[in-house]
């Protein structure tokens, strides 16, 4: 061991030191990192607190029995009617359309591709069904107005030029590859051994998809149906474009109604004013609207709880 | 015991097979619908909008003639919102990512910040748009600009962002750290000079993909209150606005109304005079070749990034 020379305290120090900036920015960054996360759960607090503080004024104008039980939507007339039952009524058949046609779609082409397939149609398939899903809405609902409206006229020659009916058809299509990607995770999860043991006893490809995978992977399904779901409801300019903007309570696809998200776009290419009872009326919308999927959502909870199979 | 003959086995294998058979069918049929609704789509855009589709269509502004009108301060604004949105959301988004896989615990913070993000996936878009609406136009005073639509599109695609953040830097293998780390880098500078560089392609393939999913957005952008009909262009820096003469600042444009793509598309096809239909034609012929191409480089990218990474 040599004598320590007079400057190595000093170093050591130095060192030390720089070691304590060092802490330091590293403190800092980790800050900031932490603040970069947690512009997400601002953003949720943000969202409930706009359109509850807004809801709130609108509700000590309207009371919420007149507003979950009137079946006049008439927010903008002088004889102002306040029934969120005609929006939701079309929110609900445009969305049910839209899971007639996207859930067997979806469903179909998970199981093909998570079954069937060889990896070369799977590697055609999966970014065509990116690309569908990329397409803009705007551009889905002009495909609704111009394209769909008049091949179904000429099958159901009394069909209006706006309906939900080829919005929900339009729309279903555009949820197919939500559904069949998230479903297609899903049934790839479920372990080889259950197909390799079903094969043994002797049961066909389909048989095992259907009796075997569906079964073992049924709380992703439900998941993915639910995230279906949720975009239906939330669809907006397919709706705005194509399903005619007249408040219309009823359950028959065939007719033009106004959904919630439609009103939505209806009250602001006009120009309301910041504050007046009009203006508040698309917050208490957002907030049914927000509300609806939520229930959704927790309903879709449950179900993977109730379905979840552990391997 | 077995009461089934030889013959009997074979006609069971038979039609199990034959089963099969038509389910490949029916999957390959649902796969070709979405293909087919996608020709038809741009091929339809195309055919009403090739008359359209000059030079000029992007070198005019929106008139009340058909004939005459143009996409340019549309063009124009979805460029500059994208800019807004990919400068905002692109930190935030990778800054958080790299939070929740280096550096947060496990503890219940972490947990709500998961499990908000997830659910913010599922919150329908034009809700974004209230939000903007309340907080971005009105509390912070932004008003009806460029920067109250981009901010509002950076919400709605930072989930996107953080989950390609999160799955890129998953993929990093652990001896990636350890050997930095070992060799006396602190957490930060592990993150700079490794875990960011090696993610940024998949960090990369997220962005396009979100700003592909934000350039095609439409109703948050009409909730906040974009015009419809704008016949100019933000002030360019360092310019004299035509108002009073006074020089443009570098970030005047960013508060300056503006029109995009999809609301130009919006206001016409949604004008019943159908000499309009082959500008919406054209306009979302332009809008599909943005996002289609978008998502294809993205698509690319990630098969690049596949077949070149070994670790």
């Amino acid at each position: 061991m040599s004598i320590p020379s007079f400057s190595e305290p000093q170093q050591v120090s130095e060192r030390l030191a720089k070691n304590v900036y060092r802490h330091l920015s590293e403190r800092l960054i980790e800050l900031l990192l932490f603040a970069a996360a947690a512009v997400s759960v601002l953003t949720t607090v943000g969202i409930v607190y706009v359109l509850v503080s807004e809801s709130i004024h609108f509700f000590q104008h309207v009371s919420i029995v007149d507003f979950l039980t009137d079946t006049q939507w008439t927010p903008l007339f002088d004889d102002a009617h306040y029934g969120i039952m005609v929006l939701i009524s079309g929110t609900l058949v445009s969305s049910a359309v839209a899971l007639a046609v996207a859930i067997p779609m979806g469903t179909v082409i998970a199981i093909y591709l998570s079954e069937f397939a060889n990896s070369r149609v799977r590697e055609v398939a999966k970014p065509v069904l990116e690309l569908l899903g990329g397409i803009p809405t705007i551009v889905f609902g002009y495909f609704a107005l111009l394209i769909v409206t008049p091949l179904l006229q000429k099958i159901f020659p009394e069909l209006p030029g706006f309906s939900l009916l080829s919005a929900g058809l339009v729309m279903g299509i555009m949820i197919v590859p939500y559904i069949a990607s998230l479903s297609e995770d899903a049934m790839r999860a479920v372990p080889m051994s259950l197909r390799e043991g079903s094969y043994a006893m002797g049961s066909s490809r389909l048989y095992t998809a259907l009796h075997v995978v569906v079964p073992a992977a049924l709380s992703g399904l439900a998941a993915s149906y639910i995230l279906g779901i949720s975009r239906a409801v939330g669809e907006t300019m397919i709706l705005a474009v194509a399903a005619g903007m007249q408040p219309n309570l009823t359950w028959n696809p065939m007719e033009p109604a106004m959904t919630i998200t439609s009103y939505i776009v209806q009250v602001a290419l006009g120009d309301l004013p910041h504050g007046s009872i009009g203006y508040q009326t698309i917050f208490a919308a957002g907030l049914t609207l927000l509300l609806i999927t939520l229930l959704f959502n927790i309903l879709g909870q449950w179900l993977r709880r109730r379905f979840r199979e552990a391997y | 015991m077995n009461s089934m003959t030889t013959e009997q086995i074979r006609a069971l294998i038979a039609r199990g097979k034959m089963k099969d058979t038509i389910f490949q069918a029916l999957g390959i049929i649902c796969l070709a619908i979405g293909l087919l609704v996608i020709f038809l789509l741009v091929g339809d855009m195309l055919i009403r909008g090739l008359e359209r589709l000059n030079l000029d269509f992007f070198f005019q502004y929106a008139s009340r003639r058909a004939a005459q009108s143009g996409i340019l301060s549309a063009w124009v604004g979805s460029l500059l919102v994208m800019l807004v949105t990919a400068v905002a959301a692109v930190p935030l988004g990778v800054a958080a990512g790299i939070y929740l896989e280096e550096y947060a615990r496990r503890n219940w913070v972490t947990d709500i910040i998961e499990i908000n993000i997830t659910n913010l996936a599922a919150v329908p878009s034009i809700v974004y748009g209230l939000l903007a609406l309340g907080i971005f136009v009105y509390a912070f005073g932004f008003g009806q600009s460029i920067l109250s639509a981009g901010l509002t599109l950076a919400l709605l695609i930072l989930p996107i962002v953080i989950v390609a953040t999160r799955e890129a830097i998953r993929a990093i293998p652990a001896m990636i750290r350890e050997g930095s780390m070992a060799v006396g880098a602190t957490r930060w500078q592990t993150c700079r000079y490794h875990i960011i560089p090696y993610s940024m392609p998949g960090i990369l393939t997220g962005v396009i993909i979100g700003l592909a999913r934000a350039i095609g957005e439409t109703a948050p952008i009409i909730t906040i209150g974009a015009l419809t009909f704008i016949a100019f262009l933000p002030p360019v820096p360092f310019t004299a606005t035509g108002v009073d003469g006074a020089t443009a600042g570098l970030f005047d444009w960013v508060m300056s109304p503006f029109t995009v793509m999809p609301i130009q598309i919006f206001n016409w096809t949604s004008r019943p005079d159908p000499a309009f239909e082959a500008n919406a034609a054209a306009a979302g012929f332009v809008l599909m070749g943005m996002v289609l191409s978008m998502n294809g480089l993205a698509i690319w990218l990630r098969y690049r990034m596949r077949k070149n990474i070994k670790w």
